[in-house]
């Protein structure tokens, strides 16, 4: 190991303090969590295990299946319709071409996520916009349900993650050598067989970071299962958060918050181990 | 190259498919352009008649006045804190090894797993618990962590195209390390850090979830503020701040892809 020169820990300095700040934010939630809840009031109690037994009752059990199902709905579609956009991004022969996809794809990144929650509502309202156009052409009498449920938060989520996961695979696909393709089309294979034996196992690190990002920002969304959901979904975050500001129960929300980020863990570990085990096999 | 029947009418149906991806994607933009010229505060479509009283109200609004302005304080102090902080780490990262490093770096870039309200959760339950007060400071912390794993991965990625012949030649002449970092590392890094810095300035300003619980009614930035009236109106006033901020974006995105390449900012070019 090379000796340090002085300047060292002046640049050490400010990422330790910054993350001595992280630990502390974190510790406080689990001291919360622990501790018993006085109606009413933001002072706390003792010392209690009671908070996490509550996370059994029905309603938030069902909050926690009702997150990870939209969060697999979610990254499934956002797959599905990110891989062809990003595939055509990185493959269209023509520079305006990439461009145009790259702008179209990622501007909604930088828009937030009340802009574009607030745009779906106008869009997925029942006198919005595809309300509007399918009663005009007459296809329909009365307005779709879309807004208050799951389909809905689920298009717009999907809106919502599919940037981050058009990037990912962008950069999973960017970094694959193109000879392997050419050659398995020298050797006789159509473009649909190239696509599916080389360049599809070949973008898989693309595609797992991309499903994972997408999972846990879906899991940590809040404007959108809020808004769209109208509290007909209810997610781990919009529990947090109602739990945290209506009725001030802060050792609740903190026990929830803590339960939300050990199952985060357990399926990102989750899908982890199954896409190793999934490679291991394609190299068999 | 020769390209039979089928091929071609498989590329015709992947470009109508992107075609209609974009179209999804574009598809609420371009519907909440419309709702903003709607003349009646009721939506409806299309529109029975078009006034641009929204843009006026939504620029008369004083709570997003107030919001703008402090999101643009939050936003300047925690994206330049943040390039800050995560150049001077990615430097020593990258440059040396030291106990504890892996975990520190582990910690540091924990936030784009952590939801973002926990995040927010755990900073407001410390300001309580400790009776600060909830001002610029904390909601600067907090942005400062949730933005700080892009800026270093913007910092790696201009490290690692960075020649290190360079800096070993310095310091063959005589340099000292400290001056190594700054007359020679420092000024390569700039262009990749004035990127980072955007990103992270982008993101910030954008930050909705983890701000939601840290801002007060004082310091609320422009997003919470946006929140707070859709739920209370119903009027097409937010259609119009959201096309004053889709224009903004998207001509800062053009305008970055034409002088910087945003490929290359975003990692996905051609190689």
């Amino acid at each position: 190991m090379q000796k340090k020169p002085r300047f060292f820990y002046w640049f050490l300095l400010p990422s330790t303090l910054t993350a001595f700040g992280l630990i502390v934010a974190m510790l406080a939630i689990l001291q919360y969590s622990v501790r018993s809840y006085i109606p009413g009031s933001l002072e706390v109690g003792g010392f209690t295990f009671d908070n996490f037994i509550s996370l059994l009752r029905p309603l938030y059990a069902s909050a926690f299946l009702e997150t990870v199902l939209l969060s697999l709905y979610t990254a499934i579609f956002t797959l599905i319709i990110g891989y062809p956009l990003a595939y055509a991004m990185i493959r269209a022969r023509k520079s305006w071409c990439r461009s145009t996809i790259l702008i179209i794809s990622i501007t909604p990144l930088f828009l937030g996520e009340v802009v574009r929650t607030y745009s779906w509502i106008i869009v997925l309202g029942s006198t919005g916009f595809i309300n509007s156009l399918l009663m005009g052409v007459g296809l329909i009498e009365r307005p779709l349900r879309l807004m208050f449920t799951q389909l809905g938060v689920v298009i717009a989520l999907v809106h919502v993650t599919l940037p981050i996961m058009v990037l990912m695979l962008a950069a999973g696909l960017s970094h694959i050598d193109r000879s392997y393709e050419r050659a398995a089309i020298s050797l006789g294979a159509g473009p649909v067989r190239a696509f599916l034996t080389v360049t599809l196992p070949l973008s898989m690190p693309g595609i797992v970071a991309g499903t994972m990002t997408s999972f846990a920002w879906t899991f940590s969304a809040f404007a959108t299962p809020q808004l769209i959901g109208g509290g007909q979904v209810n997610t781990i975050s919009t529990l947090v958060y109602q739990l945290g500001f209506s009725s001030l129960n802060f050792p609740f929300a903190a026990s929830l918050s803590i339960a939300g980020l050990v199952l985060t863990v357990i399926v990102l570990w989750l899908a982890k181990r199954v896409t190793n085990a999934v490679e291991r096999l394609g190299v068999n | 190259m020769k390209r039979s029947r089928s091929d071609q009418l498989l590329l015709r149906c992947g470009q109508i498919g992107i075609v209609m991806i974009l179209l999804f994607v574009m598809l609420p933009a371009i519907v909440v352009t419309i709702a903003s010229f709607n003349a009646s505060s009721v939506l409806a479509f299309p529109p029975r008649g078009y006034s641009l009283k929204w843009f006026q109200n939504a620029i008369a609004y004083r709570d997003f006045q107030q919001g703008l302005w402090n999101g643009l304080i939050v936003t300047l102090w925690a994206s330049t804190l943040a390039t800050l902080i995560g150049t001077t780490l990615a430097i020593i990262i990258k440059r040396y090894n030291f106990q504890g490093k892996q975990f520190l770096e582990g910690l540091l870039l924990s936030p784009l797993f952590i939801p973002h309200f926990m995040v927010g959760l755990g900073l407001l339950m410390l300001v309580s618990q400790f009776n600060l007060t909830r001002g610029y400071a904390v909601v600067v912390f907090c942005h400062v962590l949730l933005v700080l794993p892009f800026v270093l991965r913007s910092v790696y990625v201009s490290l690692h195209n960075l020649d290190l012949r360079t800096e070993l030649v310095a310091a063959s002449l005589g340099a000292t390390p400290l001056r190594v970092v700054t007359s020679i590392t420092l000024p390569q890094l700039l262009p990749g850090l004035a990127g980072g810095w955007l990103f992270a300035a982008i993101l910030s300003f954008n930050e909705f979830t983890a701000s939601l619980f840290v801002t007060s009614q004082s310091t609320q930035t422009l997003p919470v503020a946006m929140y707070n009236y859709v739920r209370e109106y119903a009027d097409p006033t937010l259609a119009a701040v959201s096309v004053i901020y889709i224009v903004i974006t998207a001509t800062l995105m053009i305008v970055a892809n034409r002088f910087m390449g945003l490929g290359g900012i975003l990692n996905v070019e051609k190689k």
